[in-house]
């Protein structure tokens, strides 16, 4: 018995492994699909999720029925919008973490820490007081996706030498980009009147209570756009993190890898600060888990993180809400009380198998 | 379906290497002359590697081995001169086309994220992938990995091996690329007696199936064993380049290492054995 395992072991493991992915992630599919129901039930006016289900198939035209017209309304102009810009927001920051790793080779990278979130929240807040409104209810995702655009150009010229990121230059870079968007934050508020200074403050704590359908249509382009195109791009990841000259050897064209995944992480990250607000350590969180559950390969991860950041957005926002009822707790704030002890962890460690920063 | 039509349409203009008779040039720098930090490291180096040899690059501690590999395999660009691909200037071939044609074994190998040995290999065959070639990934993987012998731990992850057992799972990648243009930058630096041998003799496999094989060595004995041309590297020029019995001569090594050598022949095989000249001490009693 033993001897044909080890015969068998070596050569099948990594062949076998798949199924871990694939099982993983139908489970968080289903997963999630459950959450989603739950959440549209539960909260102020509870609504049975037989009647949830019975709705959307109504309004599906697949039979079904449709609620009172109080339960109708709370379903679909209250609940759902919030599901959906949940379920949005959530990918956009898992799958943004799990690129941001790839790209920068650091596992601690994430779009919060090295402060890509705070210049997309830049860009929001300055369109919010200065009352721009350019591009009608985009506008606020459009000055995010400009400010995190820059701001992730940015960081990744300043925290990269030799062709690689230090993870001591790369945290050192996001305290000083973070620090410089917190001071422009406080610049636009600065300037701002009093209603815009509200509209800024709820919105910074991050928070996806005014969720409503424009909104969701307003970050739904950026949002597709990121989820579709990073998968493409999955399988060049993996080479990259053998570093740039052997992914080069490998045939790909790092320079424009890179710079397509630049501006994907600006169009996630714009899609889900324009909406809720600096949500951190989502994007950290959920790519650290998948890998360590099936492996680091990026065509499982960077769709598996997605998955996984809309499960963890949709179960924190339904805690949020139904947590301290009638109150709400702040979104960004429940994240980040259960991401920050997870990021020390995370440094302890790596430092460990470091052996030091120096 | 639509993925396969997908990497067709963006695959199509890549063309595949064709088998070339032995003695084909494969690789070739021509008057070549690089420039790092403001410092030229090469200039005028010639240098022709035809399929089925095997190429040994030596010398001194900077004498621009590392750097002329790098310039082959097109890291670094030719500030005149020029290097040529099967034929081609090499910064006309695409990336993905280059990746066809020539395998690079860098000096060190890492890795940003735990993934196992036997996914390490695999990134080998990521250059087909879309290529007819694509059928042969699973033989590939396995060969190289049995090949560099790392079959033994192809589950474990990369982080954990020894700095041997890491450089032998960097060739077996390199191997399973399969190319016919193989520039190997001190394989043997992190191996045992042994493995070094291993990796020399794969070289010399590999050169046989035809292959150009192009190696960085600091072991002249390794070189002058198993090359078919060494070239000697000097402040950046080749000092000489030719079989290692023309090329082993006293003079021209004490010179170029600055330290004074003797060359004598293996008494049984009649291989040229590079020795620093040192004051006898007295071995006998």
């Amino acid at each position: 018995m033993t001897t044909t395992v080890e015969e068998t072991v070596p050569r099948a493991a990594p062949r076998a492994r798949p199924a871990v992915p694939v099982l993983l992630g139908s489970a968080m599919a289903v997963a999630l699909a459950v959450l989603c129901l739950l959440s549209a039930g539960l909260g102020a006016y509870d609504i049975p999720v037989g009647d949830v289900l019975g709705s959307l198939l109504h309004r599906a035209g697949l039979g079904g029925a449709a609620l009172d017209r109080v339960g109708e309304s709370v379903l679909w102009n209250v609940r759902l919008p919030r599901v959906a810009l949940a379920l949005l927001v959530g990918a956009s920051l898992g799958c943004a973490g799990a690129l941001t790793q790839g790209v920068f080779g650091n596992p601690l990278a994430e779009p919060g820490v090295i402060g890509i979130s705070s210049g997309a929240a830049v860009g929001a807040v300055a369109s919010i007081s200065l009352g721009l409104s350019l591009f009608g209810t985009w506008t606020v995702t459009v000055c995010a996706f400009v400010g995190g655009l820059v701001t992730v150009a940015l960081v990744y010229a300043l925290s990269r030498s030799g062709g690689r990121t230090e993870v001591v230059t790369l945290i050192l870079t996001g305290i000083a980009v973070n620090a410089f968007a917190g001071a422009l934050i406080g610049l636009c508020v600065f300037v701002a009147d009093n209603a815009q200074i509200t509209q800024i403050t709820f919105w910074q704590l991050g928070s996806l209570a005014q969720a409503t359908w424009p909104k969701v249509l307003a970050v739904l382009p950026c949002a597709l756009a990121g989820l579709a195109i990073a998968p493409w791009y999955a399988r060049k990841l993996d080479l990259l993190a053998l570093g740039e000259r052997p992914a080069r050897h490998l045939g790909v064209d790092v320079e424009r890898l890179r710079m397509v995944l630049v501006l994907v992480v600006a169009l996630l990250t714009a899609a889900a600060v324009a909406v809720a607000g600096i949500i951190t350590f989502v994007g950290l969180l959920v790519p650290h888990l998948l890998r360590m559950a099936a492996g680091p390969g990026h065509r499982f991860l960077v769709p598996g993180s997605a998955l996984g950041g809309a499960l963890v957005l949709v179960a924190a926002d339904l805690a949020a809400r139904t947590a301290a009822q009638p109150a709400e707790l702040p979104l960004g704030v429940l994240t980040a009380l259960f991401g920050s002890p997870f990021f020390f962890w995370l440094l302890r460690r790596s430092r460990r198998s470091q052996g030091g920063w120096a | 379906m639509t993925r396969t039509l997908f990497r067709g349409l963006r695959r199509r203009a890549r063309r595949l290497p064709s088998p070339v008779p032995l003695g084909t040039v494969r690789a070739e720098a021509r008057a070549l002359r690089v420039r790092l930090g403001g410092r030229t490291v090469l200039a005028d180096v010639n240098l022709r590697v035809a399929a089925g040899e095997v190429v040994a690059l030596v010398g001194p501690n900077g004498a621009g081995k590392s750097t002329l590999l790098a310039a082959l395999a097109q890291d670094l660009p030719a500030e005149s001169g020029e290097v040529r691909i099967d034929g081609r200037p090499a910064d006309e071939w695409s990336a993905g086309e280059l990746a066809l044609r020539r395998a690079v074994l860098p000096q060190s190998a890492r890795l940003s994220f735990p993934f196992a040995v036997e996914e390490v290999v695999r990134m080998g065959r990521a250059p087909w992938a879309g290529t007819p070639a694509e059928d042969e990934d699973d033989p590939a993987v396995r060969e190289a990995m049995a090949t560099a012998e790392v079959a033994g731990f192809a589950s474990r992850p990369f982080a954990e091996l020894s700095g041997g057992e890491r450089a032998r799972v960097a060739l077996a990648r390199v191997l399973a690329q399969r190319t016919p243009l193989l520039l190997l930058d001190e394989p043997t630096a992190a191996l045992d007696l042994r493995h070094q041998e291993l990796v020399l003799r794969v070289c010399r496999e590999r050169a046989a199936a035809g292959a150009a094989v192009v190696v960085v060595l600091h072991d002249l004995g390794l070189a002058g064993a198993h090359a078919d041309r060494v070239a000697v590297l000097h402040e950046g020029r080749i000092a000489a380049d030719g079989p290692p019995g023309r090329v082993y001569a006293p003079e021209l090594l004490s010179r170029v290492y600055s330290q004074p050598v003797e060359v004598i022949d293996h008494p049984r095989t009649g291989e040229p054995l590079v020795l620093p000249r040192r004051d006898g001490r007295d071995f006998a009693s």
